[in-house]
């Protein structure tokens, strides 16, 4: 690692002409690739760009048809999880690798046991490594605390300590910062900086262009698996990125235009909910949303947005208050009813609640209006008015995909939202309740689908949106709500609104400003 | 102090009087009968026991059943066929014969089989769990049956049976915790190494490596292939070992609690088990905790025909039809499995085939 000259040091990680084929695509295309020791060094694409692949193959999950691997400057063939560990490279995994139900320390002794003897673990001396360990870095961490009991910020934590416990030399973190706060973000980024000055070498995935601008020393974009640039953050800015990214010129922010809201449409009132599993997760919420505008809702998920929409969308039975909807009490009225009331519901989950992803597009497309004319006459469906509204929608929603009958479940992310969207937007709504509505997109689908919910606002629409990405409440809402444990903490204008304010807001509800204490998942 | 006259008020209240007289009853029968009690028990623990390692690794078996009638079927009919070839007297201590031994392997081999045939079917192949067990259950309740039918026209004798180890009567005569020591130790060896492997199996699962794997695999099975975890070796080799003990609670039911094997005398056991293994939370301890209640409701279910309470308990009970007493165990798994004893959370993967991250 160390290297005498000490000014030109040797690649800690080089990765030489890698090409990956599948089936039908070439998700690799010759990419290098050079992380020097101490470096963060981002790498900047798009979904699908073929982020994942690469790191997978350096990660030992997938063999790479052409190029090598070097480490300190020598190929080495890299066979599996366990080898890349054995070889000083961790991985951070976007969706967090960690058993919720076990403690934190057993949570990182796994695959790695500190042993007292052949068979039995040695916990004591495990749990004194990783208290030394946490810190090292700056934080104190309870190894026997559950996973799964702690906030998304200390799981990261975890995360890293897994990999540091390993004696990582290069790791890898893939989106690490998609479900934090800013002031979470912040943190992680103050431990990465530390890891970075003792040596460690980092990559750096993402595709939010201002995070890569301030943690990266260098930054390498790909697009459609091939190498497409790379920038220093100092020679370059967000909209340089972002078109090495897309490929073209995009427009990073939707103008919103001003709003001109007006009666209210939706109306809430003391409203309380349970979660599955019985615990109050919607403590009394009071929330307007009028015509015309969008209300976001910004919150570490988590906090009961789930069971908020559940409750006014008529997928979850409030245990108390109101829900009125144009001055009609509507509360604990089913989803149909619901839904002949003229309100739209985008879930968070397109999968498992948007789309039946068995069934065709045309029929996905006419989810939630297949019993009614022109749809179906009693209990006879018209094949003939499905597939045609079908060819319409997918025309005027730029849904690509080879035809109307063709499974929900083989399009693409973007293609599958922009289903969801067609059949939810695509006609005169009181309100709209959009959950998570670009989770998972590219930033073209996103601009798409942002300039329909500003276009359905204008209408005279009541749009309300829940996000965990306080960027999307931030640029799109004309009120913001930040919900903490339950509750409506707060009200600020989405113009004037100040991002770390209501980041602080969503860690701490308002009471606590130290914003560094582990929240407890409310339950 | 003489407490007759108070005893016999309490039992003029109704109501109370009956619980009162029911709890008499229990403390009457239970420690007479605890080695009784802890005989039920044990094929249903080790059952449970096998169940316990399959779903904290993510593989639900439901051919627990079926896999204890192969292995009670085998080591009753290896028995039968080996015997005349061996003379030796069997030993003081247990029983112990040459033909019982090979018998018990051979049971024990039989279970390993089959549930390496619910590993491949449910790990390789992913195939559906339930029906990979339905599949065995069913064909080992027909060919044993089938089998059954030919030899017993002969009407062979069977290799004998392990015997009881019997307590120093200093011991199981100590006033209070006498009838504990019987329950456990007035056993044979199979029962007794049932309690040794069910603690073992406590600690194995929750201190060593093994276990922390083990779970891990039946929780969050992608996390533990991240840290070069084999997933697939791990539920292969869990499922095996967990049919092995299955196959030794089959062995009792033939050659340790009867010398003789009848069409489907598993009789339901294989399933009581994993509504035992569901309300001991998917802890061997805890499991072995529920089998004993079930036992003693199997037990009581059989004591309340021959030695019925007296007094007004008695006269109600009487009322009652027997087949009533005998359903007591599969009603109380029935409500268990309804939720009564508060939701216990199986492993995260429980059942879930797992897909490697392919390496291609």
């Amino acid at each position: 690692m160390t290297d005498q000259t000490g000014t030109s040091l040797a690649p800690a990680l080089e990765m030489r002409g890698i090409t990956k084929r599948y089936p039908g695509v070439v998700a690799n295309d010759g990419i290098n690739l050079e992380v020097r020791p101490g470096e963060i060094h981002a790498l900047l694409g798009e979904n699908g760009a073929g982020k994942t692949t690469l790191m997978n193959v350096l990660y030992g999950l997938a063999r790479p048809d052409e190029g090598e691997i070097l480490l300190d400057g020598t190929a080495v063939r890299i066979a599996g999880p366990a080898d890349a560990i054995a070889r000083g490279i961790n991985m951070v995994h976007q969706h967090f690798m960690l058993v919720p139900v076990l403690s934190v320390a057993d949570n990182i002794l796994l695959g790695e046991e500190t042993m007292a003897n052949r068979v039995f673990l040695d916990r004591k001396e495990a749990h004194r490594r990783i208290v030394e360990l946490g810190r090292r870095f700056g934080f104190e961490i309870d190894p026997e605390a559950r996973v799964g009991s702690l906030s998304v910020g200390w799981q990261q934590r975890v995360e890293i300590l897994k990999a540091l416990y390993r004696n990582a030399r290069i790791l890898v973190l893939d989106e690490p910062t998609a479900v934090l706060t800013p002031q979470e973000t912040e943190e992680i980024f103050a431990v990465l900086r530390r890891l970075a000055s003792e040596g460690h070498s980092i990559v750096f995935i993402s595709h939010k262009l201002y995070e890569v601008l301030e943690i990266a020393d260098r930054i390498t974009v790909i697009r459609r698996g091939r190498v497409v640039g790379q920038r220093r953050p100092a020679e370059t800015n967000e909209d340089d990125l972002a078109e090495l990214m897309v490929g073209r010129e995009v427009q990073l922010t939707v103008d919103r235009g001003i709003s001109h809201p007006g009666e209210p449409v939706l109306r809430l009132s003391g409203l309380q909910a349970k979660d599955d599993r019985g615990n109050l997760a919607v403590r009394g919420v009071d929330l307007d949303v009028r015509a015309g505008e969008i209300l976001g809702i910004a919150g570490v998920a988590g906090n009961g947005q789930d069971e908020l929409v559940e409750a006014i969308i008529g997928l979850r039975h409030p245990t108390a208050g109101t829900v009125t909807l144009a001055g009609a009490d509507m509360t604990g009225r089913s989803p149909r009813d619901m839904n002949e009331a003229a309100v739209a519901y985008v879930p968070a989950d397109r999968h498992r609640f948007g789309l039946i992803t068995p069934f065709s597009l045309a029929d996905n497309l006419v989810l939630t209006s297949y019993y009614r004319r022109p749809y179906a006459r009693g209990v006879i469906r018209d094949g003939d008015a499905i597939q045609r509204d079908a060819l319409s929608s997918i025309e005027r929603f730029d849904i690509r995909t080879p035809s109307a009958m063709v499974t929900a479940g083989t399009l693409s992310g973007g293609n599958q939202q922009k289903a969801v969207v067609a059949r939810e937007f695509d006609r005169d709504l009181k309100l709209l309740v959009l959950d998570q509505p670009t989770r998972g997109l590219d930033v073209g689908s996103i601009e798409f689908i942002h300039r329909q919910v500003i276009a359905k606002r204008d209408a005279g629409t009541a749009v309300l949106l829940v996000s965990a990405e306080l960027d999307e409440v931030l640029e799109m809402s004309d009120r913001i709500g930040v919900m903490y444990a339950g509750r409506i903490v707060a009200i600020v204008e989405g113009r004037t609104a100040d991002k770390n304010e209501v980041g602080l807001l969503m860690a701490t509800g308002g009471a606590d400003r130290s914003g560094i204490t582990p929240v407890e998942v409310p339950a | 102090m003489d407490i007759t006259p108070l005893v016999n008020g309490l039992y003029g209240i109704p109501v109370l009087g009956l619980v009162f007289q029911a709890i008499g009853y229990l403390v009457a029968v239970i420690p007479p009968n605890s080695t009784s009690i802890m005989s039920q028990a044990t094929p249903l623990a080790l059952a449970a026991l096998c169940g316990v390692l399959c779903e904290r690794s993510g593989v639900v078996n439901i051919g627990i059943e079926g896999t204890m009638l192969a292995s009670a079927f085998t080591a009753w009919v290896v028995g039968v066929a080996i015997n005349p070839m061996f003379q030796a007297a069997p030993t003081d201590v247990f029983g112990i014969t040459i033909p019982l031994v090979i018998a018990l392997i051979a049971a024990i081999g039989v279970a390993l089989l089959i549930s390496a045939l619910h590993a491949w079917l449910s790990i390789s192949l992913r195939a559906d769990q339930i029906i990979s067990g339905t599949i065995i259950n069913i064909a080992a309740f027909g060919v044993t049956g089938y089998l059954d039918q030919l030899i017993s026209k002969t009407s062979p004798a069977g290799a004998g049976e392990f015997t009881r180890f019997t307590p120093p009567d200093a011991l199981t005569n100590l006033p209070g915790v006498g009838w504990i020591v019987s329950m456990f130790l007035n056993q044979g060896p199979i029962a007794m190494s049932a309690i040794v492997l069910i603690v073992g199996a406590q600690v194995w699962l929750f201190r060593s490596r093994w276990g922390l794997r083990t779970r891990a695999v039946g929780e969050h099975p992608r996390a533990a292939e991240t840290v070069g975890i084999d997933v697939i070796r791990l539920r292969y080799k869990n499922v095996m070992i967990g049919g092995m003990f299955a196959g030794l609670g089959g062995a009792f039911l033939s050659i340790e609690a009867t010398n003789s094997f009848q069409l489907g005398m598993t009789n339901g056991r294989g399933f009581i088990a994993l509504a035992a293994m569901i309300m001991g939370r998917w802890t061997p301890l805890g499991a072995f905790a529920s089998a004993l209640l079930f036992a003693t409701f199997l037990q009581l279910g059989q004591l309340i025909n021959i030695a019925p309470p007296g007094g007004d308990l008695g006269t109600i009970m009487s009322a009652v039809p027997a087949q009533l007493f005998d359903a007591l165990p599969y009603i109380l798994t029935i409500v268990i499995l309804a939720g009564v004893v508060g939701r216990s959370v199986p492993p995260a993967a429980d059942g879930q085939p797992y897909e490697r991250e392919s390496a291609t």
